[in-house]
């Protein structure tokens, strides 16, 4: 918790409603998203009760299991919920744009748009992960046939979930996380879970929001309350208002989710979002090449290397998430201001056409200096960079603490053009405002993995294709 | 009449089982929380008396789940659960349903089949365990299997394990509910007959198949003890409670309120879901930065009031001593906050 984080909380409960903690919005929203409410049954391991969902806020399709323990109802559950959602995840498989690779040499395809689905909560992703896990191995012949369309499903929704692991992504959101990333209530994180009150406090204040408390929740879990008193009675009875009772109970977060979307989309894009999305894009369409070409479900737990590669993968994400975050929004940044990772400053001095010739060629180092009021955590040697000219590295010569303020000696390289004397506007003016951070854009290389069937027999051996079996019920 | 039987009034005491003494371990430093389960106050009726009922029920669904289960682990003679454990020499004994009239017969019967060290499996053993200087029954919601020269604390639980994985808060609490038994167990039989290792019985996947896993819980061990040992000093704090003192239901809210002030309360958002005092004690706490989350409270600076931090954070007011360094930060931040808004 930074403490500006926990400032803007303060703020916000003296005030008695939500605080901003962003300037810009820093996940895509999208222009037609799927939102899916899943509601379980209590005491079963993922067994779902209900589900509401549909791309539009006028039509909300809801589908109900009336007797949870009823296997055949469970499949057809999961038949009309694969039938509802496999044709949304697949129509964005259209039209593809040329990307270059490789320095431009070639070129490979992506969609021009991919998917975005909308859940109220993490336990909502997790439900829907433990959903794929439970249906992407269903067989479509032998004893207990189901349609192609249900391991399909299980496919889909494992994907979804596992993206929803990455920093930034945002092909499954939870709408109490993107809420929390982009407001402060006056309350803690473990109220801030429940969603109609975080929602509440965003849109009304601290009193909707305690009353929304005792108000319906947001699924997968149900209110023992309801189930003992509402529930078990209709399903005893086999009744058949079973199906308006839970419409009633899913309406109001029906509602709340796609208010919430348009609360979102109201803010404006920080200028790294669209990056993260084509990233999304990418991941999108390498996963429709896989459904296309080999078709296998994911396995039920990665191999040794498949596992280190992605652990990789999703520390690279998180720390390239926290950077673009930084970059993208002044209200972030300040974040690391305060830490004394990034420090605003005024430039004082500037030799704009400074040359090194000490190596075998002479190259354009000019060198600034600048002066600021704020903490600097920085030492001689290291690398800075300045979101406005962020191919520019500033490299810390000298470190001068003075009585009011500190004079930081920096040596610039990179974006001023190739020639020996620098483009106009790339090096910093004298009375130029600037923030210099530690953070970094650059990319980093990650370490190189064997291939999965070249794993040592210390971390397991090669991986064994996963296999389809039954071991539901 | 002892002191705590006074605090309690004319209700029943309430009932221990390896939950709330886990609960009141979360919270170590909450005195009101200790005198009254100490007291055996039934803090649910508590809280709803004056005003501010929690949700603490559980749905029947998976009471319902769970029983099948249990029963199915234990029919015939306990095959399936014998053949998961891989338990086949031994007998097995059940001491039967929870009630009352029967603690201190069912408790000796317990201590005498435990220390006979026979092989088997023992259901529903009757421990005791002294929390708070007193000495609680727990309710015995567990099998105690004999296994070789050691005993295991065997506890059936409904959750799934999928994959090898199981929800991580479920586990943890499981283990700190074992861990309640093996020292209880420990207490009673000498440290090195039971093991730190329990077995939990759970269903695998998505079926009714059980599978067990077992969990070493010496880090929950000492954690339990090291808590209830500072909750052992809160036998001295009841005697010099002023004897007037009572929580009896049938007093006026007003009288049961001000009782409840008398008692030191340190509540924390964790309470909301471990706490049946919860809504009242975070109604108490309105203002203060603990309200708002731990975490939040040290980013503050640990200034205890909303009020306090707004007022250094704006510079109008004068740090404490004590305060200086965090308002030089909260400055900062209300600085930075002004200038990106
Ligand atoms: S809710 Fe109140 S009584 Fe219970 S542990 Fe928290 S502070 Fe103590």
């Amino acid at each position: 918790m930074s403490t500006l984080v926990a400032l803007a909380r303060a703020h916000a409960f003296a005030a008695g409603r939500a605080q901003p903690i962003t300037t810009v919005r820093h996940l895509h929203v999208h222009d037609r998203p799927l939102v899916l409410i899943p509601l379980a049954m209590a005491g079963e391991a993922n067994a779902p009760l209900a589900a509401m969902l549909g791309s539009s806020p006028a039509d909300a399709r809801l589908l109900v299991v009336s007797q949870p323990r009823n296997r055949d109802e469970r499949f057809t559950f999961f038949a009309d919920l694969a039938e509802a959602v496999v044709p949304y995840l697949d129509s964005f498989a259209g039209a593809t744009e040329a990307v270059p690779v490789d320095r431009g040499r070639d070129v490979r395809h992506r969609f021009v748009d991919a998917p975005q689905i909308w859940v109220p909560n993490p336990g909502g992703a997790d439900f829907l992960r433990l959903l794929g896990r439970s249906t992407r191995f269903r067989r479509t012949d032998g004893d207990f046939p189901v349609p192609a369309s249900v391991p399909r499903l299980g496919q889909w929704l494992t994907f979804l979930a596992s993206s929803a692991e990455v920093p930034g992504s945002s092909l499954l959101v939870n709408a109490v996380q993107a809420l929390g990333q982009h407001w402060a209530t006056g309350q803690s994180a473990a109220e801030d879970a429940h969603f109609g009150s975080l929602f509440a406090w965003i849109t009304e204040g601290v009193e909707a929001a305690r009353e929304a408390e005792n108000g319906p929740v947001a699924g997968p879990a149900t209110d023992p309350a309801f189930d003992n008193e509402i529930l078990a009675p209709l399903i005893t009875a086999a009744d058949p208002a079973l199906t308006g009772v839970l419409r009633e109970l899913l309406t109001p977060t029906w509602e709340r989710m796609w208010k919430s979307i348009e609360l979102l989309r109201d803010l404006p894009a920080g200028a790294r979002v669209g990056s993260r999305w084509d990233s999304d894009r990418d991941a999108y369409s390498a996963y429709v090449e896989h459904l296309i070409e080999d078709g296998s479900p994911q396995p039920r737990r990665d191999g040794a290397v498949a596992a280190a590669a992605r652990l990789q993968r999703l520390e690279n994400a998180a720390t390239r998430y926290a950077v673009q975050r930084a970059f993208d929004d002044p209200l972030v940044m300040a974040e690391h201001r305060l830490t004394g990772q990034a420090f605003g400053a005024v430039v004082t001095l500037a030799k704009a056409d400074r040359i090194d010739d000490s190596g075998k060629r002479p190259v354009l180092r000019p060198r600034i200096m600048v002066a600021t009021s704020e903490a600097v955590r920085v030492e001689p040697g290291a690398a800075l960079t300045s979101p406005a000219r962020p191919a520019q590295k500033a490299k810390v010569i000298s470190v001068t603490p003075g009585a009011t303020s500190t004079d930081v000696v920096l040596e610039l390289s990179g974006g001023m053009g190739r020639k020996l004397v620098a483009e106009p506007g790339s090096v910093p003016e004298v009375g130029e405002q600037l923030l210099l951070t530690t953070l970094s854009e650059a990319y980093r290389p990650g370490a190189a993995f064997p291939d999965p069937d070249d794993t040592p027999w210390t971390h397991g051996g090669p991986p064994a294709r996963p296999s389809v079996d039954a071991d539901d019920q | 009449m002892s002191q705590v039987e006074r605090l309690r009034g004319t209700a029943p005491g309430k009932r221990h089982n390896a939950r709330t003494v886990a609960a009141l371990t979360g919270n170590p430093g909450c005195t009101r929380r200790a005198v009254l389960d100490a007291a055996g106050v039934d803090k649910v009726r508590l809280a709803e008396r004056i005003g501010f009922p929690g949700a603490f029920g559980q749905s029947r669904f998976a009471l319902a789940r769970g029983n099948a289960f249990e029963a199915m682990l234990k029919a015939d003679d306990c095959a399936l659960l014998r053949s998961t454990l891989g338990a086949y020499v031994g007998g097995y004994e059940d001491l039967g349903a929870d009630e009352d009239d029967t603690l201190s017969a069912r408790h000796t019967r317990t201590r005498a089949l435990l220390r006979s060290g026979a092989e088997g499996l023992l259901d529903h053993p009757l421990l005791t365990l002294d929390v708070a200087g007193q000495t609680v029954f727990l309710e015995p919601d567990l099998i105690a299997y004999q296994n070789g020269s050691q005993l295991q604390v065997v506890e059936i639980k409904s959750f799934a394990i999928i994959d090898g994985q199981a929800d991580g808060t479920a586990v943890s609490s499981a283990a700190v509910q074992a861990a309640v038994y093996v020292l209880a167990l420990r207490r009673l039989l000498g440290d090195d007959r039971v093991s730190h290792e329990v077995v939990l019985v759970c269903p695998e996947n998505f079926s009714m198949q059980p599978v067990a896993v077992v969990l070493d819980v010496r880090k929950q061990l000492s954690t339990l003890k090291r808590q209830l040992s500072r909750l052992a000093s809160v036998s001295s704090l009841i005697e010099s409670l002023p004897p007037t003192l009572s929580f009896d239901l049938a007093q006026p809210v007003a009288d049961l309120v001000s009782s409840l002030d008398t008692l030191t309360a340190r509540y924390a958002p964790e309470c909301l879901s471990a706490c049946e005092m919860s809504v009242f004690c975070r109604d108490e706490a309105d203002g203060r930065t603990e309200l708002l989350g731990r975490p939040v409270r040290e980013a503050l600076g640990g200034i205890e009031t909303v009020g306090e931090v707004l007022a250094l954070a704006a510079g109008t007011r004068e740090p404490e001593p004590d305060q200086v360094e965090a308002a030089t930060l909260l400055r900062a931040a209300q600085r930075l906050r002004d200038e990106a808004l």
